[in-house]
């Protein structure tokens, strides 16, 4: 097989790595296995002789992780050289696999089902995995960044808490907040279709708004509707019910002069072209809508309870913990909101597949 | 006389996702210098593609191919022809000069002898006054010209034509077809070009190749005894009508040949 | 007729003319519904108020004409809902009725959010862009990273602010570099998207051109892929920006020392000082809305310089 040039320079950087790692790993008086890995490391500059299948590579990186993984337990102090040689190596073996095999699926020879998927996986992985070892080998203060292990166990540990925390902000006050919001801003974007004259006032406005700090109004929420989720709730309807106003009515200008005049010499009524036409048209930018807000609504109760809560929420758990330094925990409450903010979003993306599966975004037939 | 382009034995296999498909079978061709060779046939008939393996745009599966007596990817280098496409293509961001100066750009022409040659060929195909306008003040048949313009900027000997009229109305096709003769008298270029009119096959070509599909193969070579002086009016002529005819039938049976099998 | 005649139109039937346009444009609708809720504004000011001033003036046993006490409503120094020209005075009476040098000055503090959210923005944009650079053109880079950058922009990014803020400081970093730090990684996402949707949009027809060519990839770079991405790149700062100033904004509610909006947002809401809530929420809207002025401007007048159709 042929390799380009940043393949040969990878390749290259591989291998010395392996070399310098099998010398430290020496100096270090280092474990076999470590010079094992690093001596196999180093046969890879073979290739530029023999051929190598990028599955050496692969198994080289997973091989080196496992043993690196083993091992750090066993840190009392910062680590020795021979283990971030080791990290190098890991990481520039699996970043020469990556590029060998998306440069093989690419040129065809490898089937882009599973193997695409491997690829993002991969690389995920191995941020954890270089996340974990730093953070680990050379002692790192968790205040300022906890190993994903630690987060992980914190999660395990913490599941009533934050469960608690999940109902309170996510059950009652973004979901709540989020249907009111959403519905608000598309019955108004219907009334507002019928006056032309509303619809070029509101519509820059609407625009402008979208475009302002609008959760800086949280504060004055807290204020109005008192500590508990409804505060929160009604900071997420202000962030969600300007996109949805927007997009509902851009949306319900979507369908074509000659549509329109194909619902006219049917003489169809308002209502009827509405439904038929009009509304399914503006179904993209409506499911548009909804997918902007299912993020700004979550960032939105989060942040309300930054504010003032009672003593439990996502965003109380985070202001909080992060001031007594239990920065494991606020990782934790970050984990579950990327979950749920990630979920919520796919929810929506997968309804909007069932809706508009005739638009050309959804189609994936493109060759 | 030296052949300009020769293929032999060419082919060409796309992969696609529903089993193989045969673009080009078996292709054999010569086009001498200074010959206006058109390529004829219903779509998929292999006539876009043959010429995009000219331009190195698509490579071959099997069979030769050269240009000025080198590979397609050589003459690609050597910039040895000018290619114009089913579509304008000018970039909405530069004026019709600026345009025109693109590949002149790319190849390292110094500022002024960028100037002299787009005005020399805005002048070929009448665009002069145009050079500030952007390519969306421009009607279709006036960006097509500017496309022309530019792939005549650099002086290639050949130009390879992709239905470059296809998109026009009847009336600006003639019109562009008088034109693009014109054009071909006064530089003396080799010119490739696929379309799918037979009027305006036979008024253009001096060479006429037909073309049928599945798989994209040639089925006829007609050698045009039309005069190099041709009027709009010469359409009417019965040797006009003949060799129209003949193109018919050369059609014609490759689609029989398709409902046969 | 010159031009003159043209842009100032004379007597009644001008009169009508300018007016029609108006009411054609949205010049019109837009100041109406500005007015309508402004009006509404107020209505409901004399309507949340109303119940504490009944209490205030029982205590003080007065009886007060209708007229009177919806005047008072308007005009208490801690109301549920400040009036609009209640938080217009404030912000004069705190940006320019206030020494810029004082912790007091609202002008400061805007200036404290808006240096962060500028820093972070353009460290933000020029990361984003130089991703997408590399993303367009290594596959591998493309596959690795493109999943990832897409799902976490479905992630509640914004929570993470107090932590970096917090963390920063427990090793001693503080002040602007934090917030920028939120404001980049904000602004950062919606460029990267942008960029590579936009150093790809050539149609194939234009790249077939360049490679007809034989142009080098630096040329296909800068003479077709960079100028076809120019309206995304403006698309993503239009909203890098706006959420570069709410993480600059975020980032200030973690570290009441340091300043900023966000930290009059807190200390308002600890006092129950609205008016000085809404002086800094508004101040903050402004702000965006100057800043988002400020890339629409840049790219138009970008575009001209492009000649893309006005």
């Amino acid at each position: 097989m042929n390799l380009t040039d940043l393949q040969r320079a990878i390749a290259i950087f591989a291998g010395v790595a392996g070399g310098a790692g099998l010398a430290a790993a020496l100096a270090d008086a280092a474990s076999p296995i470590y010079l094992g890995f690093f001596l196999a490391g180093l046969l890879t500059l073979l290739r530029f002789r023999v051929a190598m299948s990028l599955w050496v590579d692969g198994a080289l990186a997973l091989a080196g992780a496992a043993i690196l993984v083993v091992s750090l337990p066993g840190f009392e102090e910062t680590a020795p050289l021979h283990v971030w040689l080791a990290l190098v190596a890991v990481w520039m073996f699996s970043w020469l696999f990556i590029e060998e095999l998306s440069f093989s699926i690419t040129g065809g020879r490898l089937p882009e089902r599973p193997l695409g998927l491997v690829i993002p996986l991969v690389f995920g992985l191995m941020l954890v995995f270089v996340w974990e070892v730093v953070t680990r080998g050379a002692q790192i203060p968790q205040v300022l960044l906890p190993p994903p292990s630690t987060i992980w166990m914190r999660i395990l540990d913490s599941v009533p808490i934050l469960f608690a925390d999940f109902i309170q902000t996510f059950v009652k006050a973004v979901l709540s907040g989020y249907a009111m919001g959403c519905g608000a801003g598309f019955v108004v974007a219907i009334l507002v279709d019928r006056s032309p004259f509303l619809k070029r006032g509101l519509l820059p406005i609407g625009n402008f708004v979208s475009a302002l700090p609008i959760i800086g109004i949280a504060p004055i929420m807290v204020m109005w509707f008192g500590f508990d989720w409804p505060s929160k709730a009604a900071v997420v309807v202000a962030v969600t019910f300007f996109p949805m106003l927007v997009n509902t009515v851009a949306g319900l200008n979507e369908s074509g002069h000659i549509e329109r005049d194909l619902m006219r010499t049917y003489a169809a009524n308002y209502w009827q072209t509405l439904l038929r036409l009009r509304l399914p048209m503006a179904m993209p930018f409506i499911f548009n809508a909804l997918k902007i807000n299912s993020t700004l609504a979550l960032i939105g109760a989060i942040v309300a309870e930054f504010f003032g809560t009672p003593i439990v929420g996502m965003g109380f758990r985070i202001s909080t913990e992060v001031g007594k330094l239990n920065i494991d925990l606020v990782w934790a409450e970050i984990a579950v909101a990327a979950v749920s903010g990630s979920v919520f979003y796919a929810v929506i993306a997968l309804i909007e597949r069932a809706v508009t599966f005739w638009h050309p975004s959804i189609r994936t037939g493109r060759t | 006389m030296t052949a300009v382009v020769s293929a032999s034995k060419l082919s060409l296999t796309f992969k696609t996702k529903d089993g193989p498909v045969e673009a080009l079978s078996d292709v054999n061709l010569e086009i001498e210098r200074g010959e206006f060779v058109s390529f004829i046939g219903p779509s998929g008939c292999g006539k876009t593609t043959f010429l995009r393996v000219l331009a190195d745009l698509e490579t071959p599966t099997a069979g030769i191919v050269s240009i000025n007596g080198e590979t397609p990817a050589n003459a690609r280098s050597d910039r040895a022809y000018g290619y114009v496409f089913q579509a304008p293509a000018l970039l909405p961001w530069r004026n019709v000069a600026d345009n025109i100066a693109l590949p002149l750009e790319i190849m390292g022409y110094t500022k002024a002898e960028q100037q002299k040659r787009v005005k020399r060929t805005l002048d070929l195909v009448n665009l002069t006054g145009f050079e500030k306008k952007f390519p969306y003040q421009l009607s279709g048949g006036m960006q097509q010209r500017a496309s022309i313009a530019r792939a005549l900027a650099f002086d290639a000997d050949i130009l390879l034509m992709d239905e470059p009229f296809g998109a026009l109305d009847e009336i600006v096709r003639d019109h562009l077809n008088e034109q693009l003769l014109k054009l071909w008298e006064d530089t003396r270029k080799t010119i490739c070009f696929v379309t799918h009119s037979i009027p305006e096959a036979v008024y253009l070509s001096t060479k006429i190749v037909v073309m049928s599909p599945r798989p994209g193969r040639v089925t006829d070579i007609i050698e045009s005894p039309l005069p190099k002086q041709r009027p709009l009016e010469i359409r009417d002529t019965p040797e006009f009508l003949k060799i129209a005819h003949r193109v018919r039938e050369g059609l014609r049976a490759g689609h029989s040949y398709e409902e046969d099998a | 007729m010159s031009a003159a005649d043209i842009s100032a139109p004379r007597g009644a039937a001008g009169m009508r003319a300018f007016l029609a346009g108006l009411w054609r444009g949205s010049a019109l609708p837009v100041i109406i519904v500005v007015l309508a809720i402004l009006s509404f504004w107020y209505v409901m000011a004399v309507q949340m108020n109303a119940p504490w001033q009944v209490k205030l003036n029982e205590r003080a046993g007065e009886t007060v004409s209708a007229f009177a006490f919806i005047e008072q409503t308007w005009n208490q120094t801690k109301p549920v809902l400040p009036t609009p020209h209640q938080i217009v005075a404030e912000i004069w009476e705190a940006t320019i009725a206030t020494d810029f040098s004082s912790r007091r000055s609202l002008a400061y503090h805007a200036w404290v959010t808006l240096s962060a959210t500028l820093l972070g923005f353009v460290f933000g944009t020029a990361l984003g862009v130089g991703l997408a650079i590399i993303i367009i053109h290594n596959d591998a880079s493309n596959r690795s990273l493109m999943p990832w950058i897409i799902a976490s922009q479905t992630v509640p990014i914004l929570a993470i602010a107090p932590m970096v803020v917090v963390g920063l400081g427990a090793v001693g970093v503080t002040g602007m570099v934090p917030k920028a730090l939120i404001s980049m990684y904000l602004s950062f996402f919606p460029v990267v998207v942008g960029m590579v949707k936009g150093l790809r949009s050539p149609e194939a027809l234009q790249l077939d051109l360049m490679h007809t060519y034989y142009a080098r990839p630096g040329q296909v770079f800068t003479l077709l892929r960079w100028p076809s991405a120019v309206p995304y790149l403006f698309a993503s700062m239009r909203v890098g920006i706006a959420i570069s100033l709410i993480g600059a904004v975020v980032g200030e509610l973690s570290n009441a020392a340091g300043g900023g909006l966000g930290v009059r947002l807190l200390t308002g809401s600890y006092n129950g000082q609205t008016i000085q809530i809404w002086a800094a929420l508004l101040l903050a809207a402004a702000l965006a809305a100057v800043l988002v002025y400020l890339v629409e401007l840049s790219e138009r007048l970008v575009n001209t310089m492009m000649g893309v159709r006005p």
